[in-house]
């Protein structure tokens, strides 16, 4: 969690100053992907949104290769043909983004028809945003899981934001989680900062999926504490309040309090995390921007696999 | 060697790659117990169950987004798009998603996934069981679009789609699904994708088709010979890979060319044949090139057979490509 707080500070500066082209911080929402990597099993997989890049680290995923992303550089797995932020990591099951609101909500439902076919005990974790629900394949996944009973857990982190519209703009429903019902599972609301909480309603969904007992969803609610994107100037559309409201439930800082309350945590420790947090950013920032941009021969490959290279 | 429709031959072509291939497996709307509004599944259900031959709830985007999430685990997806014309709610997984994954992710998630679909007119439809959407897919770098025009192709196109490690819009034309028999290879028969072929040889003038077109193309060369005038047709089957060199080989040799399909002239795909000759055989030719195509018309009803194209209006092209010049 420090990591990905290091992260959105640093790369938000660096977008600034011009040195990556776009960033999408998840300050505020880190308690879901902390959650997640706690509860979930090596067989998962997950098809993230815009904010569960510190899953796929958690994961294992590399700093430096992240990095490498954001910088879109020539080590970048995907050849800097994405905007910073979708990264793409299979090593840890972790498929690569689109900026296209909630279509992997279906895709990850077809995942989970495989896992059910071939009797593997994985998950797949479909992560998306309240505005999303709003989006087609919102509905095509959720009633295609219910329909066939799939192995899939729909993580809805509500951060209450779609860009400018609030969620109350969003839908006439009050907890997005009710919309499970109209497929035929469970759907419950948590709230999204508290890491415990994530993690039991996590366990609880996943258990179910892999004990033959369908799919479910969970809405986390949480604070978007920054801008949408580097892009975006929430001054003009959020109220003052919302920051506020937000700060009391930052989830770095609850999990903090309990860490010490039970005595696992002091300054010393918080100390130490974050200097080793703020050196592995530096470190990996300095060895991707000394790399060179794609080579150019990188535009034109990947479209399709050569004729003659094998299989796919 | 068995004389069978198109359709019987999409059927076989699916029969024999499920039995090569566990992961290979169907999806779609009406697919299992009812065997395919045109029984192009007939009988798979029986043989493979419904796990591998999975009828799904009604939504094209669901059907091709569950598809992609397959290939990306590992499963060789073949789905069904009832007809063509009911694409576009999928427009999305297949543009945005199934066309990119490979590229974005740097060929880790490639997406071996096949979209079977019935397109085309002829068969009292209407607007919206008629569309040649090709052109749309054509255009979108990441996918492959294949067409057959008889039963052996069918067969074999269909079975390289399947083993293909990318994406692939293999579209039926469902007006000749039943209207000719053909002989198809029994067993493992595969036509490379990208590869023209001469459905007639001729010295005149070239004629380019595919899918449904075929048929009236063929009919009007016949006419023609009759007048003396020898059109060499060319069955594109794949549009992407194009078979660029069929194409430039067979003008070189005509001097001229008629561009045949249903599907609306502008923007259509015969514009990207003419614009091929114009940047490579600009100099071979004798003449304009013509198109002969459907009008830019949403697909008509009771009019459907003044839309498309017939043998007569490709033969009066063809005729006056020759006098051209």
């Amino acid at each position: 969690m420090i990591l990905g707080r290091t992260l959105d500070e640093r790369m938000l500066g660096l977008q600034r100053q011009g040195r990556i082209g776009f960033y999408g911080p998840a300050t505020g929402q880190e308690a879901v992907s902390l959650g997640a990597w706690l509860a979930i099993a090596e067989s998962d997989w997950v098809f993230p949104g815009l904010r569960e890049q510190l899953l796929a680290l958690a994961r294992g995923h590399s700093l430096v290769t992240y990095m490498h992303h954001l910088f879109a550089d020539d080590l970048d797995p995907a050849r800097g043909r994405q905007m910073p932020c979708h990264p793409t990591a299979r090593e840890v099951r972790y498929v690569s983004m689109s900026s296209v609101i909630g279509t992997q909500i279906s895709q990850a439902v077809g995942l989970a028809y495989g896992q059910k076919l071939r009797h593997d005990p994985g998950v797949a974790l479909a992560f998306f945003g309240d505005g999303a629900t709003s989006a087609n394949d919102f509905h095509a996944g959720m009633n295609f899981a219910g329909a066939l009973s799939l192995p899939v857990v729909f993580c809805l982190t509500n951060n209450q934001w779609a860009i400018s519209i609030p969620v109350q703009r969003q839908t006439h429903v009050d907890v997005l989680a009710e919309k499970a019902n109209a497929y035929g599972f469970s759907g419950v609301r948590i709230d999204g900062t508290d890491v415990v909480a994530v993690h039991a309603a996590l366990k609880e969904a996943l258990d179910r999926a892999r004990t033959g007992g369908g799919p479910s969803l969970i809405e986390f609610v949480v604070f978007r504490m920054t801008p949408h994107s580097s892009s975006d100037d929430p001054s003009r559309y959020q109220p003052a309040d919302f920051l506020v409201r937000g700060r009391a439930r930052d989830p770095v800082a609850r999990l903090a309090r309990l860490l010490r309350d039970r005595g696992v945590l002091d300054d010393e420790v918080v100390r130490t995390v974050a200097a080793d947090a703020d050196a592995r950013v530096r470190s990996a920032v300095k060895e991707a921007e000394a790399t060179a941009p794609p080579d150019a021969r990188s535009l034109t490959t990947d479209v399709f696999l050569p004729p003659g290279s094998g299989g796919g | 060697m068995t004389e069978i429709t198109l359709v019987q031959a999409v059927n076989r072509a699916l029969f024999d790659a499920m039995r090569a291939d566990p992961d290979v497996l169907l999806l779609g709307e009406d697919i299992g117990v009812n065997g395919g509004v045109f029984r192009a599944t007939e009988g798979l259900i029986k043989e493979f169950g419904p796990e591998r031959v999975v009828d799904t709830p009604l939504s094209e985007t669901g059907i091709v987004g569950a598809a992609i999430g397959m290939a990306l685990y590992g499963l060789k997806p073949v789905a069904e798009i009832q007809f063509l014309d009911f694409i576009y709610p999928a427009f999305d997984q297949i543009v945005s998603e199934l066309a990119k994954f490979r590229y974005r992710s740097g060929g880790q998630y490639p997406c071996h996934v096949v979209i079977r679909s019935p397109y085309g007119g002829g068969i009292k439809g209407g607007l919206y069981h008629s569309q040649s959407a090709e052109a749309y897919f054509a255009h979108t770098a990441g996918l492959k679009v294949v067409i057959p025009s008889n039963p052996a192709d069918a067969k074999g196109l269909l079975t390289s789609a399947i083993f293909d490690p990318d994406p692939v819009i293999f579209l039926e034309p469902k007006r000749i699904y039943r209207a000719v028999t053909g002989e198809v290879p029994d067993g493992d028969h595969r036509v490379p994708l990208g590869s023209a072929s001469i459905v007639r040889p001729g010295s005149d003038v070239s004629v380019f088709a595919y899918g449904a077109m075929i048929p009236p193309v063929v009919e009007a060369a016949k006419a023609v010979q009759a007048e003396g005038l020898s059109a060499e047709v060319i069955d594109l089957r794949s549009l992407v890979p194009l078979d660029e060199a069929a194409i430039l080989k067979s003008v070189e040799k005509t001097g001229r060319a008629v561009i045949v399909h249903e599907a609306p002239r502008f923007v259509g795909f015969g514009a990207e044949v003419a614009a091929l000759l114009a940047e490579k055989a600009l100099y071979s030719l004798k003449s304009p090139v013509r198109r002969v195509t459907g009008y830019d018309t949403p697909f008509p009803y009771a009019l459907e057979n003044l839309y498309l194209p017939n043998a007569e209006r490709i033969a009066h092209a063809i005729r006056a490509s020759a006098r051209e010049g």
